[in-house]
């Protein structure tokens, strides 16, 4: 079967902001594909010109084999698209809003409702509240249940978890198993990335660049170097320390953590922790606990945006 | 009048508020001491937001007693003001001014001298390491850098406790670091931070942390005593284990 879809050489700039430059990505039918970045990487343009709503500078793109440029009404109709920001309409109620956007796609609920309903069930006790007063997760959730209440060909979720708490989060990733699992490909973007574990595979994006695409497996493992985990009970001291450490690379808070690289690329693990340790402990820090560890997502992340964002 | 260095910065007993027949916050008592970074987790539509209102003068509580900075929440509210700085993701500085006219006009609601405006602004940009941007808009800085920046101007007044409401939500994974590196600079001159975050692993950065769910605190402590108490390996994991059953009844 062909892409759900593809993109080449995509670029796009607003004034002498380069919000896109030269991306290219194949989607396969099916996958559950995120976009991860922080904001203002590039994600929303990107996903914008493929739901058709602005244009490409250059390049192309095709979604469920249609271009999105030239076949804009075709796609329309196919594509269900959920905008990073709240979209729907505060004062009607959840069972209104489902209505609406039934009703502006020809559809009906009552025909799509098996699609909607593992979602939709978890909202039915409130669907007579104003949409306007709902929580966040719940916002989230009737926002995924019009998106998908016209039975779309492609899902595109932008940001769908960003200011979400942890549970719903979790939650929301568990509804998308779910949609996957029916056959419906979805692509997704997000700031956290350790929501990058939930996708079949992800792109990092940066500053309108592609970082890498992979499993997010290998995203993890392309590291490529050594990584430690440095642990003791006073923490910002300990950062300080380490970042003095003559042969350290980098040095960065991880939860209860830091991790570190070091240096030198031809030493084996077990040197450098003995002698990360060792001066640690000459440091004061009696305590420090020094592991070999896998690298995380974010890790590979850091490592290849390099330097943060230059103040304009 | 100045608290003495330790004294709580803030105190909050059985601290009670209603919206009609609804409790948004429900008896919540905790203390932070001066210089403490403390995490206030919670999920959506738990009072957290209802709870910073309170704690910044901006809404009376209807029962129980809160002191901040010495303030008492009922009747010290301007006060309260005063002492405080805030800063949060949805709205921090004035994107079509510069740098710098943000910078003038918030040490002008703080009554600050031109002189130590100036200087402070000076300090500040070096710091940050903007000083060629002092005449740049707002609006043309990454995310990122707007955020360090909202930090620092809502330090400007030297509070001696600042809120900070999800502050590093969408920037990206190095400027998170660095985000969290002029929080501990800022605690570690004294300044008491109160910060709210999505990130559980920030969570694990704080000295303590609250995690509410229904308007009750069912937390309180560092995050090493909570994962021993709770047998869990992650705050994240704690956080799930607590919030999931009330997530959604909201």
């Amino acid at each position: 079967m062909t892409s759900a879809v593809t993109i080449e050489g995509l670029s796009k700039r607003f004034g002498s902001t380069i919000a896109l430059e030269n991306i290219a990505i194949d989607v396969a039918p099916g996958e559950l594909f995120g976009f991860i970045g922080p904001d203002g990487a590039g994600k929303t343009t990107l996903f914008r010109i493929l739901v058709t709503l602005i244009l490409p500078d250059a390049g192309r793109a095709t979604v469920l084999g249609r271009d999105v440029t030239t076949e804009i009404w075709e796609l329309r109709r196919r594509v269900g698209y959920m905008p990073g920001r709240f979209s729907l309409y505060p004062d009607l109620s959840v069972e209104e809003n489902l209505h609406f956007f039934a009703s502006v796609f020809g559809a009906s609920v009552a025909e799509q409702y098996d699609l909607i309903a593992p979602i939709y069930d978890q909202l039915a006790p409130f669907k007579e509240r104003r949409a306007g007063a709902l929580s966040g997760g719940m916002k989230q959730k009737l926002a995924l249940c019009c998106a998908l209440v016209h039975r779309p060909g492609i899902l595109f979720l932008d940001e769908p978890t960003t200011g979400v708490d942890a549970v719903s989060r979790r939650e929301f990733w568990e509804l998308l198993d779910r949609l996957k699992a029916s056959g419906l490909t979805i692509i997704v973007s997000t700031p956290y990335m350790d929501e990058a574990d939930r996708c079949g595979r992800v792109a990092l994006i940066q500053r309108g660049r592609i970082l890498g695409v992979d499993a997010p497996a290998r995203v993890a493992a392309s590291f490529g170097r050594l990584l430690f985990t440095v642990r003791a009970a006073e923490r910002y001291p300990l950062l300080l320390a380490a970042r003095e450490y003559p042969n350290a690379a980098t040095v960065f808070p991880f939860g209860d953590v830091l991790h570190f690289t070091d240096r030198r690329t031809d030493v084996e693990a077990e040197r450098i922790a003995r002698e990360l340790t060792d001066y640690l402990r000459g440091r004061g820090f009696a305590d420090v606990v020094v592991n070999e560890a896998p690298p995380t997502i974010e890790d590979t992340f850091m490592a290849r945006m390099g330097e943060p964002e230059e103040a304009a | 009048m100045t608290p003495a260095p330790n004294a709580a910065a803030i105190e909050a007993h059985e601290l009670t508020r209603r919206f009609g027949s609804f409790t948004a916050v429900d008896k919540i008592s905790f203390d932070v001491a001066g210089g403490e970074v403390f995490g206030f987790l919670g999920a959506n539509g738990a009072g957290k937001t209802t709870a910073i209102r309170i704690l910044t003068g901006l809404l009376s509580p209807t029962s129980g007693t809160a002191r901040v900075a010495g303030h008492d929440v009922y009747t010290e509210s301007e006060a309260i003001k005063r002492r405080i700085g805030y800063m949060s993701q949805k709205f921090s500085l004035y994107e079509d001014l510069t740098v710098s006219e943000n910078i003038r006009l918030y040490g002008g609601i703080y009554d600050l001298s031109r002189e130590t405006v100036r200087e402070r602004t000076a300090r500040m940009l070096i710091r940050l390491g903007l000083e060629h941007a002092a005449g740049t808009q707002v609006r043309a800085l990454p995310l990122g850098w707007r955020q360090k920046l909202a930090f620092s101007v809502a330090l400007l007044h030297e509070p001696s406790i600042v809120f900070l409401d999800e502050p590093t939500s969408g920037v990206d994974p190095i400027t998170r670091r660095q985000f969290w590196e002029l929080i501990y600079e800022a605690a570690a001159r004294g300044t008491t931070v109160f910060v709210t975050t999505h990130y559980m692993d920030e969570a694990e950065y704080c000295d303590r942390i609250s995690i509410m769910v229904s308007g009750r605190i069912e937390a309180l402590g560092t995050p090493a005593e909570l994962k021993r108490k709770f047998g869990v390996d992650t705050i994240d994991e704690l956080f799930v284990r607590l919030a999931r059953v009330t997530v959604g009844a909201a």
